[in-house]
C-alpha cells in the first residue's frame, strides 16, 4: 500500500486499488481506522469518495443507485452530491468528501497527512 | 450585449410563480420588470377570506415580501397599471408614461369581479371581493358600526365574504339566483344541506331571488329584488363570479375569446407574449383554480428558459374545498341525465351526503361529497384511470377505508385534531409540523409536503388526512390536478407508455430506452433505473440484460439490508415444510458465522439477521451445499408460497393443500414481478394459510379450488375477489401462471396486484384469465418462456462470481 505525501496540501495520496475493480454507475467500499470510506465511479470513470456514512440515519452510501455525479442512499433514498458530500435539496445535511485521483488506471484518495484523522 | 428582458404584467400569483420556477431553471437569462396594478407585493389572494374575517393578518398572507424581489434583481413596479402594449416596438407602458421595452412579455392580468349592471352599483358601500382593498372597505363597514350586509352571490366566494362578514359582527343575507347554493360544486341535496348548516350559524338566504337595483342616495341604504320587495343594506358585496381580464390584451391585438388564447406551450398568437393564469384560455378553459395556474406556470417558465419541451395539456380538477369550516369535494360532471346512473349515500343527522355519478361504461363521471371527503381523492383517482367499478360498487359510498386499514387511512377530520397529534406514523410527522412547513415554505401541493417534511412519503395511508391539512391550511381550497403521472422527474413520459415504446420499438437496454424517449438526466434516477430494468427484462426476457446497477441494493445483493448496513438471509423453504437435515443445516451455519438473530418469517421460513456483507458468499456457498436456493425475500419477485396440511393430516382437509403449494412454488420461485407476489394455498375454506390476503390465494374446496386474487396484507389491508374456480391441480398451475404472467405484463413497477386490479378493474382480469382460453394458455406459456431465463439461484451465481471479482469484500483495508 503506497503512500504519498503531498507537502502541498498536507494530504497523503493513498493507493487503494485499480479503477476496474469499481463497477461502472456503483461504488467499493474502503475500511480505514476512522469509519467507512465510499469509492464511487460513473459512467465517465470520474471517481468520488465520501465517508460511507448517510447524514440521515447512517446508511451506507456504497450501496445506493448512482447517477451521474449522485448517489440515493439505500435506507431512505437520500440523494447526496458526490462532489461535495452534501445532501440534495430540500433535504439537509452532509457527508465528509475526500479529494481522489486516477493514476495508470489505479485510484488513489487523499487522506489528511499523518497525525491526523479524516 | 446584456442580459433579455422579461417584463410580467401582473403580480399575483401566477405571474409570479412562473418567475420562481423561471428563476430555477435559468436564474441569470432575463431582467425582470414585474408591472402590478396594486400597491402590494404578490399575497394568496385565496387567503383573504381568513383576513376577512380575522384569522389571519395581511401580512401573514404574503407570498413573496419586497426583499424576494430585491435578491432577485426584480423590478417591481406597484400601482403602475400597464395601459398600453406596442407589439411592433416591442415596448410596454403604463398609465403615468412610465415605459420598459420587452424581449419576451408575460401576461398574467387575472380576472375582474363581474358587476352586475344594476342602478345603483357605483354607489359607496358597494364592494367586490377580490382584493385587499375590498377587504379593507368591508372591515371599515363593520367597525363603523354599519348593520346591515348584502352579499349577491351564493357561490364559494359571495359564502366566505359572508361568513366572514358575520364573525366581524354585521348581519347577513346572501342572496342567489338559483335555489342551490354554489351549483357549480354542489347538487340540490348538498346545498341544501350546506344553507341548513349555515343558517344554523346565523346567516340569511333568499333563494331564487334577482336582484332588481341597489338603492341609495350618496350611499348604499337597500336592495330592491324583482318582486319588488326591499331589504335594507349598508354594504353591498357582489360575488356573482370573475371575467378574465383581457382589456390590455384586446388593446394590443392579441386574439382573445373569453381569456386570452394560449396554446400548449402558454404562448399567444405573438410568440414573443406569453399569458398565464386566470387571464388565459386554453383549450377553451379558463381556470380559477390555483393548482392548473401552478401547472401553467411551469410549463411557461420551461419555455420562457429556453428548453422548449414543456407541454400543458389541461388539467382535471377536483376540489377539496373548506367552505367556512365545511369539508366540500367535487370533481367532474356531477349533473347527471340521460345515461348516467346515481349512487347516493346521506346521513343528514351526522351531516354527511355523497354521490357518485356512473356512466354507461360503468365508470365514475362526478362525484359530490358533503362532510365526509377522505376518499374524494379515491374518486378522482378512479374517474381518471376511467376504471370499471361494477366489481366494487356495492361497498363504493363506504370508501376505501372500509376494507380495513388498522385505522389509518380514510377519512377522519384532521382540522380537529392538536398539533401535536402524529400524522405520518412511518416517518413520525405531526401535525403542527406539517401546518408550519406549508404556512413557512409556501407549499401548495401534497408532492410539496412530502418532499420537504417526508409526511406520506412512505407507504402513503396517511394521504388523506395530509390532504385535509392542506385543504383547511390553504384557507379552503386544496386542487389535486394529475393530470397524467409521468413516471418519474426525468421523464413526461408516463408507465405505460415506456412499456409500449420498448414493446414496440424492441429496445433492449436502458440506454437506449433513455435516448429513445428522450430522458432529461442520462443515467436516469433512483426511481426510473430499477422500473425500467424491470420492463426490459420482462418484456424481452433472455435479450435483455439485467444490470445490477440499476437494482435497488436488496436485488443487488441478494440479501435484506437492514438499518445498520448488516443484511438478514432467508433460504427457500418450499410451502413452508422442512426436515431435520436442512434444520440442521442452518443451525450450522447460523454458528459457523455466529448470527445475532435467527427468526422464523410470516412466509413460513426461517430468517438469519446481523449478517456481514463480506460473509454473504460464504454463507451462500454452504446453503447452497445442504441443498439451499435463495428464498427471494428481498425482492420484487415471487416471495412464498405459504400452506397449511390439507388432506395428507387435517381432518378437516379436502385436498393435498401443501402438495399443491409446493408445485406453485417450485414453478414461480425465481420470476421478477412489477412488486413482492405473495401465493398461499389453504386446505378448506377455514383458511388457515390465510389465502385471502395473498396476491393469489387457492381455497381448496371438495369440489375443486377456488382462485382468489388482488389480496394484500400489511398497512392497507385487502382480501382478494374470487376469480373463478376450477377442478384440477393442473389447472391450478395453469391459471397462476397466467394471472402472474398478465400481472407482469402489465402493471406499473411498484405497484402491487391490490392497486393494480382496483386500477383496471376485475373485469379485465377474469376476461384474460378465465373467459379467454387461448389467451390464458399464451399468457402461461410466455410465463414458463421466461422462467427458462429467470429460475436460477442467483446466490450460486454470486459465489461462482466472487471468486474472480471478491466484489463484496471491501476494496481495500487501511491502517
Amino acid at each position: 500500500m503506497t503512500q504519498t505525501p503531498d507537502s502541498t496540501t498536507g494530504l497523503d495520496w493513498i493507493e487503494v486499488g485499480p479503477l476496474m475493480a469499481i463497477p461502472p454507475l456503483g461504488a467499493r467500499v474502503v475500511k480505514h481506522p476512522s469509519g467507512e470510506i465510499a469509492v464511487f465511479r460513473n459512467r465517465e470513470d470520474e471517481v468520488f469518495a465520501l465517508r460511507n456514512h448517510c447524514p440521515h440515519r447512517g446508511g451506507p452510501l456504497s450501496e445506493g443507485i448512482v447517477c451521474e455525479r449522485r448517489v440515493y442512499c439505500p435506507l431512505h433514498n437520500w440523494g447526496i452530491a458526490l462532489e461535495t458530500g452534501s445532501a440534495l435539496a430540500p433535504d439537509e445535511g452532509e457527508t465528509a468528501c475526500f479529494p481522489t485521483r486516477v493514476d495508470n488506471g489505479t485510484v488513489f484518495i487523499g487522506l489528511p497527512g499523518s497525525g491526523g484523522s479524516p | 450585449m446584456g442580459k433579455r428582458k422579461l417584463v410580467v404584467v401582473g403580480n399575483g400569483m401566477a405571474g409570479v410563480r412562473t418567475v420562481e420556477e423561471l428563476l430555477k431553471l435559468a436564474p441569470e437569462l432575463y431582467d425582470i420588470t414585474i408591472f402590478g396594478a396594486e400597491p402590494h407585493v404578490n399575497y394568496n389572494r385565496i387567503l383573504l377570506s381568513p383576513v376577512l374575517c380575522g384569522e389571519k393578518t395581511p401580512e401573514e398572507i404574503v407570498l413573496n415580501d419586497a426583499a424576494w424581489y430585491a435578491e432577485n434583481g426584480i423590478t417591481l413596479l406597484t400601482g403602475k397599471a400597464v395601459t398600453e402594449v406596442d407589439r411592433h416596438r416591442r415596448c410596454v407602458r403604463a398609465a403615468d408614461g412610465t415605459e420598459v421595452p420587452y424581449d419576451r412579455l408575460l401576461l398574467a392580468t387575472g380576472s375582474d369581479p363581474f358587476i352586475i349592471p344594476l342602478p345603483g352599483k357605483d354607489l359607496p358601500g358597494v364592494v367586490t371581493f377580490r382584493d385587499f382593498k375590498d377587504v379593507d372597505a368591508m372591515l371599515e363597514a363593520a367597525r363603523s358600526g354599519q348593520r346591515h350586509a348584502v352579499v349577491i352571490g351564493g357561490g364559494l366566494l359571495g359564502l366566505e365574504a359572508a361568513n366572514g362578514l358575520l364573525k366581524r359582527g354585521m348581519d347577513v343575507t346572501v342572496i342567489h339566483l338559483t335555489d342551490t347554493l354554489m351549483e357549480r360544486q354542489l347538487d340540490r341535496p348538498a346545498g341544501a344541506l350546506l344553507q341548513k348548516s349555515l343558517e344554523e350559524r346565523g346567516l340569511k338566504f333568499r333563494m331564487g331571488a334577482q336582484t332588481a337595483a341597489i338603492l341609495g342616495e350618496s350611499r348604499v341604504t337597500g336592495v330592491r329584488f324583482k318582486d319588488d320587495s326591499e331589504i335594507p343594506a349598508d354594504l353591498v358585496v357582489m360575488a356573482v363570479g370573475i371575467r378574465p381580464n383581457v382589456t390590455l390584451a384586446k388593446q394590443m391585438g392579441l386574439h382573445c375569446e373569453r381569456g386570452v388564447v394560449v396554446s400548449d406551450t402558454l404562448q399567444t398568437f405573438d410568440p414573443a407574449i406569453y399569458a398565464v393564469g386566470e387571464c388565459a384560455q386554453h383549450r377553451g378553459i379558463a381556470y380559477g383554480l390555483v393548482a392548473p395556474l401552478y401547472e401553467q406556470a411551469k410549463v411557461c417558465a420551461n419555455h420562457l428558459a429556453g428548453l422548449g419541451y414543456g407541454r400543458y395539456t389541461g388539467s382535471v380538477t377536483a376540489t377539496k374545498l373548506k367552505v367556512t369550516g365545511i369539508d366540500l369535494f367535487s370533481a367532474g360532471d356531477f349533473s347527471g341525465g340521460e345515461g348516467t346512473q346515481e349512487i347516493v349515500f346521506q346521513d343528514p343527522r351526522r351531516g354527511v351526503y355523497k354521490r357518485l355519478v356512473l356512466d354507461a361504461a360503468n365508470c365514475i363521471k362526478g362525484s359530490v361529497l358533503y362532510g365526509d371527503t377522505g376518499d374524494g381523492s379515491w374518486y378522482f383517482q378512479l374517474l381518471r384511470d376511467r376504471t370499471d367499478v361494477s366489481e366494487m360498487r356495492e361497498m363504493l359510498l363506504f370508501g376505501q377505508a372500509h376494507l380495513g386499514d388498522s385505522g389509518r387511512g380514510g377519512s377522519s377530520n384532521a382540522a380537529s385534531l392538536p398539533d401535536t397529534a402524529e400524522i405520518c406514523g412511518c416517518n413520525g410527522v405531526c401535525k403542527g409540523t406539517i401546518v408550519k412547513a406549508i404556512t413557512e415554505k409556501k407549499l401548495f401541493t401534497l408532492d410539496e409536503v412530502r418532499a420537504h417534511t417526508k409526511a406520506s412519503s412512505s407507504c402513503g395511508s396517511c394521504t388523506g388526512l395530509v390532504e385535509q391539512i392542506l385543504a383547511s391550511t390553504l384557507g379552503g381550497e386544496y386542487s389535486a390536478t394529475p393530470s397524467r403521472k409521468s413516471m418519474c422527474k426525468c421523464t413526461e413520459r408516463t408507465h405505460d407508455e415506456v412499456r409500449a415504446a420498448i414493446r414496440d420499438h424492441h429496445l433492449i437496454t436502458a440506454g437506449q430506452v433513455r435516448q429513445f424517449l428522450e430522458w432529461h438526466n442520462p443515467d436516469g434516477c433512483s426511481s426510473c433505473r430499477p422500473a425500467i430494468n424491470y420492463y426490459l427484462i420482462a418484456t424481452w426476457p433472455g435479450e435483455a440484460l439485467d444490470d445490477p446497477q440499476s437494482r435497488f441494493i436488496n436485488e443487488r445483493a441478494h440479501a435484506n439490508i437492514q438499518k445498520d448496513g448488516t443484511y438478514s438471509v432467508i433460504p427457500r423453504i418450499w410451502g413452508g415444510v422442512t426436515n431435520a437435515q436442512e434444520l440442521r443445516a442452518i443451525a450450522d451455519v447460523a454458528d459457523k458465522y455466529a448470527v445475532p438473530t435467527v427468526k422464523i418469517t410470516g412466509g413460513q421460513r426461517i430468517d438469519l439477521l446481523g449478517v456481514k456483507k463480506e460473509d454473504l458468499p460464504h454463507m451462500w456457498a454452504d446453503l447452497n451445499e445442504a441443498g439451499f436456493v435463495s428464498g427471494h425475500a428481498y425482492g420484487k419477485s415471487l416471495r412464498t408460497v405459504k400452506t397449511c396440511v390439507g388432506k395428507e393430516w387435517c381432518r378437516f382437509g379436502t385436498q393435498d393443500s401443501t402438495s399443491l403449494g409446493i408445485d406453485l412454488e417450485k414453478m414461480t420461485w425465481g420470476t421478477w414481478t412489477p412488486h413482492k407476489v405473495k401465493l398461499a394455498v389453504s386446505g378448506c375454506p377455514r383458511n388457515c394459510a390465510e389465502a385471502t390476503i395473498k396476491d393469489l390465494g387457492v381455497v381448496c374446496v371438495d369440489s375443486g379450488y377456488e382462485l382468489h386474487v388482488g389480496g394484500n396484507g400489511g398497512v392497507k389491508v385487502r382480501a382478494t375477489d374470487l376469480l373463478c374456480h376450477v377442478k384440477t391441480p393442473e389447472e391450478v398451475a395453469e391459471y397462476t401462471a397466467a394471472f402472474l404472467q398478465l400481472y407482469r405484463e402489465d402493471a406499473h413497477y411498484l405497484e402491487r396486484t391490490a392497486p393494480w386490479i382496483e386500477r383496471v378493474g376485475l373485469n379485465f382480469v377474469k376476461q384474460g384469465i378465465v373467459e379467454d382460453a387461448p389467451g390464458r394458455q399464451a399468457l402461461a406459456q410466455r410465463f414458463h418462456d421466461s422462467q427458462v431465463h429467470a429460475q436460477i439461484d442467483p446466490w450460486a451465481t454470486l459465489v461462482a462470481q466472487e471468486k474472480d471479482t471478491h466484489a463484496f469484500e471491501p476494496l481495500a483495508s487501511l491502517a
